[in-house]
């Protein structure tokens, strides 16, 4: 008899967890591991900057500001990018462009979970009254046009003061980029909201969750640890999706001066590049375009490659 | 039919309700009394306030019969937006004034995306997991993450001002089809890497089907299988992308018309950024708003009309 087990068991390959299976296959596509090297280095990169900043080394971007050369030098082995109208460094600029996007893409990416996720979550589980009053609140934010709403926001939010001291949390300047994660994060959510909300519903009549309500489970205690882990593969995917276009959102808003004013932004580098292409200096828009271009084809590789081995839906064909 | 027609039109009016309220909220509420950016720094008490009385801002926001939400609320169903702070003109003049030379742009740029897109998506589908499959989508995938931006920049500065293929900027004695041309191409390059990628997944998944096969084995033409079988069963979600679309044409292109002068809504929207008139920008969140909702229920229903599966309940 216990010999049979050992050789049951020594067939059986091991078993691994949705998570472990997904990162596997993950593994296997070199394309998406290199789009995966790609993302982590902007990561570090900003975190980098991030530390530089805060123990006031001198080094490389944190020093964009530096006159490095004479006006409008070309590309060459000293100042690899060129530099721009001032005398500074593109590449400097561009690096530092890295720290400023990808913070506006992780905040709005944070705030957009943190109201989407339990707003979808409470919807789908609760339905009823609850329901239809979220269910509108996001069909309303959604029938006004995407960019007209960011725009909005970021007019409005834009050098503001939050008194938050009633909170005792003191006042907050909604200066430069705060005001545009903020407009992105606060007008970004809907699409996550309604995702949760259907996959909640499609989740909450199962039988595991019936197990968990006949053993008492609190409701917040079944969505968040019980419902939760289920979907949040479905999260992850969207996000990494999602995080090109709250870039692409930033360059933009940054373009038509809703920005960052006094620290050098991709859109910034697009504006001002903007009157010096017909003068003939093609180098601070190419750097701008180049590094754009580089993380959101990383992140749509590896968004779309996230997909095909998460899901355990398309896992079977 | 008529009786769904008008059930949806009744769901209509909580959501216009809501668009209204987060506009009002958003900018007489958050954005609050701006008497002093429109009055300047030295203005006489007398002139603040004649400003204040004409924008009601010395009404209270919401507890009183005579609020400005009421107000609010009767002038966004009368459509009258009062005067633009930056040059006293009427923005319903201004914005019937834009709608013209922003449709010119963007009629011509979303049909061209959608026919070219949806013809090679069905070419690519065809050809799926061949070589040209496999080049196709990456090629999309590269356009997708190339910003709109440098493709404007771009484009205009070769095609236009280096080549001199076409006018570098909008001039009233041009005749629109010279000025329209380049915007037009730049837009449908720009978006047809994101268009191609969708259509394609929507013919990919009516390929599969049975019928298809059969059309095949009764010996018609790829051609004639692709582009009246498939096509025809795919036509839901074009609907959708085509009928929703069609709000976002009023709106014009911001960036487009920016870069080639058109003095389209885009433009106008431009100009009330940096005037920071928050009054246009109003305007205009609320007719896109109405507008989306109005062709959200034609797509309804469209949907009745193509697939007779669909009821109407």
């Amino acid at each position: 008899m216990n010999e049979q087990h050992s050789i049951i068991e020594k067939k059986l390959p091991k078993g691994r967890g949705l998570w472990s299976d997904g990162f596997r296959r993950l593994r296997k596509r070199k394309l998406a591991m290199v789009c995966f090297a790609i993302i982590i280095i902007y990561l570090l990169l900003t975190v980098f900057i991030y530390a530089a900043e805060l123990c006031d080394c001198e080094i490389g971007p944190t020093r964009w500001d530096e006159k490095v050369g004479s006006e409008y030098e070309s590309p060459s082995a000293v100042n690899i990018l060129g530099t721009d109208f001032l005398g500074r460094s593109v590449l400097r600029k561009t690096l530092y462009g890295v720290k400023i996007s990808m913070t506006v893409a992780l905040w709005a990416s944070v705030i957009s979970m943190v109201i989407g996720v339990p707003l979808g979550a409470i919807a789908g589980y609760f339905r009823g009254f609850v329901d239809e009053i979220i269910v509108w609140l996001y069909t309303t934010l959604s029938s006004i046009p995407y960019i007209l709403l960011i725009l909005a926001f970021a007019l409005v939010l834009k050098d503001k003061t939050i008194n938050l001291r009633w909170a005792g949390l003191g006042v907050f300047d909604l200066s430069g980029i705060t005001a545009v994660y903020l407009a992105i994060g606060l007008t970004s959510w809907v699409g996550i909201c309604r995702l949760i909300r259907g996959e909640v519903i499609k989740h909450k009549d199962r039988e595991y969750v019936l197990a968990a309500k006949s053993y008492g489970c609190s409701n917040s205690r079944i969505i968040f640890r019980h419902i939760m882990p289920n979907v949040f593969h479905i999260i992850i995917i969207n996000f990494s999706l999602r995080f090109v276009s709250f870039i692409q959102a930033e360059v933009i808003l940054s373009f038509l001066g809703l920005g960052e004013k006094n620290r050098p932004s991709w859109g910034a580098m697009i504006d001002t590049a903007r009157l010096d292409l017909p003068k003939g200096y093609w180098w601070e828009m190419t750097a701008a375009t180049v590094a754009i271009f580089l993380i959101s084809l990383a992140l749509n590789v590896f968004g779309d490659a996230m997909r095909d081995s998460l899901d355990p839906k398309l896992r079977i064909q | 039919m008529i009786t769904y027609i008008i059930r949806r039109l009744f769901y209509t009016v909580p959501i216009v309700f809501g668009v209204l309220l987060v506009t009002f909220v958003l900018f007489n509420v958050v954005g609050g009394d701006v008497t002093d950016q429109i009055a300047g720094k030295s203005a006489s008490k007398e002139v603040r306030e004649e400003i204040r009385r004409e924008y009601g801002w010395d009404k209270p926001l919401f507890l009183a019969w005579d609020n400005q939400f009421f107000a609010y609320l009767k002038n966004a169903a009368t459509f009258n937006f009062g005067r633009s702070w930056s040059d006293r003109e009427l923005i319903i003049d201004k914005i019937k004034r834009g709608a013209g030379p922003s449709l010119s742009l963007t009629i011509p740029m979303f049909f061209g995306t959608v026919v070219i897109s949806v013809s090679l998506a069905l070419i690519v589908a065809f050809l799926r997991g061949s070589v040209i499959d496999v080049l196709a989508v990456l090629v999309c995938v590269a356009g997708m993450s190339m910003p709109f931006l440098s493709f404007i920049l771009f484009g205009q500065y070769f095609l236009a001002f280096k080549w001199g293929l076409f006018p570098v900027f909008f001039w009233p004695d041009l005749s629109p089809l010279r000025y329209v041309a380049l915007p037009v191409l730049i837009g449908i390059v720009a978006g047809l890497g994101r268009n191609l990628r969708f259509y394609r997944t929507v013919m990919l998944d009516e390929m599969r089907n049975d019928y298809v096969r059969t059309a095949f084995a009764k010996g018609l033409g790829p051609g004639r299988v692709l582009f009246k079988h498939v096509l025809k069963n795919a036509m839901i979600p074009i609907i959708t992308q085509v009928v929703l679309a069609i709000p976002f044409l009023f709106l014009g292109s911001l960036l487009l018309e920016r870069f080639f002068g058109i003095p389209g809504l885009g433009y106008l929207m431009i100009e009330a950024i940096a005037a920071r008139d928050f009054q246009v920008i109003s305007a205009m969140t609320y007719i896109g708003a109405v507008l989306f909702v109005v062709f959200n229920l034609v797509t309804d229903i469209c949907y009745s009309l193509v697939d007779p599966r669909i009821s109407l309940e």
